[in-house]
């Protein structure tokens, strides 16, 4: 029997193994420092396709193909498939959901869709109602910048604190079986808004979300920094990682080291990226390509991931709505 | 009376007025493009725009600012020929050619044009 909330967080009794995953990046990630542990690399943001769209979708299909292909998972094996992504209606993952014709859950959490997916999967499988759950999500930059700012063809102009939007996707699959990695409990966050409207500065609009549930789940499980390895947030780039680092000094909490973010690690160092990366595969790819492999040879033995999520829409942007902020955080433990 | 130096110095300063508006405000490009085109009419309205063309040439009738003055340059010549009725029949009176240069051109370019990145 599971046990029920703690404040925020969920520890789950039966916690999952992230058993099989794999991660799709875009050009730019291509170059950047993670390169080498990234599954596959498409040199052309479109795969090939004729619409950017397509190719965010051929991503996706990549990662899940890859994720099935490397711990020999057929489709039928997995018992449910939670995805999410950026676009309107949660297109991609709605599409991907239609190739497979398998018990589809769609969610949208912005960014942090990903821990979003991994959070239901967890509670599904620890609640005894699934053995295997997929997990996916994706962003793409030429997709996303046509629905959240302006088209690309429109050239414009932005301020070096804007965010780069990642483009790629992940998928992670979970079972009880043959895992070293395990997800052992979850914290939900609270939509958090502390009026901020620049739909360029979304980074800063997420650090108190991030602030409020890396603080909640320190209170709920009674555990302090130093059981900490790592505690990652999903893109708050540069900038909101700076707002993340003085909102928790003002509640003395002092991380150092310990804290860092996806977006702000994804790319190399260059201008070109502003703030750093944003979007659902910031996370999606740091923790297959990063996270998991430290936790596998043991550098890391336990992390805190922090998926973000700016929920804004377009038209609420057009009418000068401010930028309301979630953050959830899966605990991921290696387990020898 | 203009030549290249007058309109490379004028016509940087309206470039340079614009990027740092750009730059210190939360004005889109979109923004920028409508005050500037505001901005060049109410000059033109008040007899300032012409002086300019003459002093700095391409300067002033390159960038988009020029739209600001054709658009109020028809609307003030139709206002004197007929009154009232010409505040509504001068606007895109000269500025009609620039207006479907740009939509024809933009068509023949986004049929032979596709982007990549």
């Amino acid at each position: 029997m599971a046990d029920k909330l703690k404040g925020q967080t969920l520890i789950f009794n039966n916690s999952p193994f992230i058993i099989s995953y794999a991660t799709v990046s875009g050009p730019e990630e291509g170059k950047g420092p993670f390169a080498s542990s990234i599954d596959k690399i498409c040199t052309d943001p479109k795969c090939g396709k004729d619409t950017w769209e397509k190719g965010e979708k051929s991503m996706v299909k990549d990662a899940i193909s890859l994720a099935m292909k490397k711990f020999s998972i057929a489709p039928k094996d997995i018992d449910l498939m939670v995805g999410g992504d950026l676009l309107n209606q949660i297109a991609i993952s709605n599409f991907i959901a239609r190739d497979y014709k398998l018990p589809y859950l769609g969610i949208y959490g912005a960014c942090s869709s990903l821990i979003e997916a991994l959070i239901f999967a967890s509670i599904s499988m620890d609640g005894g109602f699934a053995d295997s759950v997929l997990n996916f999500s994706s962003s793409h930059y030429q997709t996303a910048e046509r629905q959240y700012r302006t088209p690309l063809e429109y050239g414009a102009q932005y301020p070096p604190y804007k965010q780069y939007t990642v483009t790629g996707a992940g998928a992670y699959i979970l079972g009880w079986i043959n895992g070293h990695v395990k997800i052992t409990a979850a914290t939900i966050g609270k939509v958090i808004d502390l009026k901020i409207s620049d739909p360029n500065d979304m980074g800063s609009a997420m650090a108190p979300a991030a602030a409020d549930t890396i603080l909640q789940h320190l209170n709920d499980t009674n555990r302090n920094v130093s059981d900490f390895d790592l505690i990652i947030t999903g893109d708050l780039g540069k900038t909101g990682l700076k707002n993340l680092r003085s909102l928790l000094k003002e509640k003395n909490l002092e991380l150092g080291n310990k804290l860092s973010d996806c977006g702000a690690i994804i790319f190399k160092q260059d201008a070109k990226y502003g703030s750093g990366g944003s979007g659902c595969a910031a996370s999606s790819i740091i923790l297959g390509s990063n996270i998991i492999p430290a936790l596998k040879n043991n550098k890391y033995k336990r992390v805190l991931l922090i998926g973000t999520g700016a929920l804004l829409s377009p038209i609420t942007i057009l009418q000068k709505e401010s930028i309301p902020g979630i953050a959830h955080a899966v605990l991921i433990e290696k387990i020898n | 009376m203009g030549n290249y130096y007058t309109a490379f110095l004028i016509g940087g300063l309206v470039c340079a007025l614009g990027q740092i508006l750009l730059d210190n405000t939360k004005y889109t490009p979109a923004h920028l493009l409508v005050f500037l085109v505001v901005l060049a009419s109410i000059f033109t309205g008040l007899g300032l725009y012409e002086p300019l063309i003459e002093f700095a040439g391409a300067g002033v009738t390159i960038p988009v600012a020029n739209f600001g003055y054709v658009l109020t340059k028809g609307v003030l010549e139709e206002l004197d020929k007929d009154g009232i009725p010409g505040l509504f029949k001068g606007v895109l009176k000269i500025a009609s050619s620039g207006v479907s240069a740009s939509v024809i051109i933009a068509f023949i370019i986004a049929l032979i044009f596709n982007p990549r990145n």
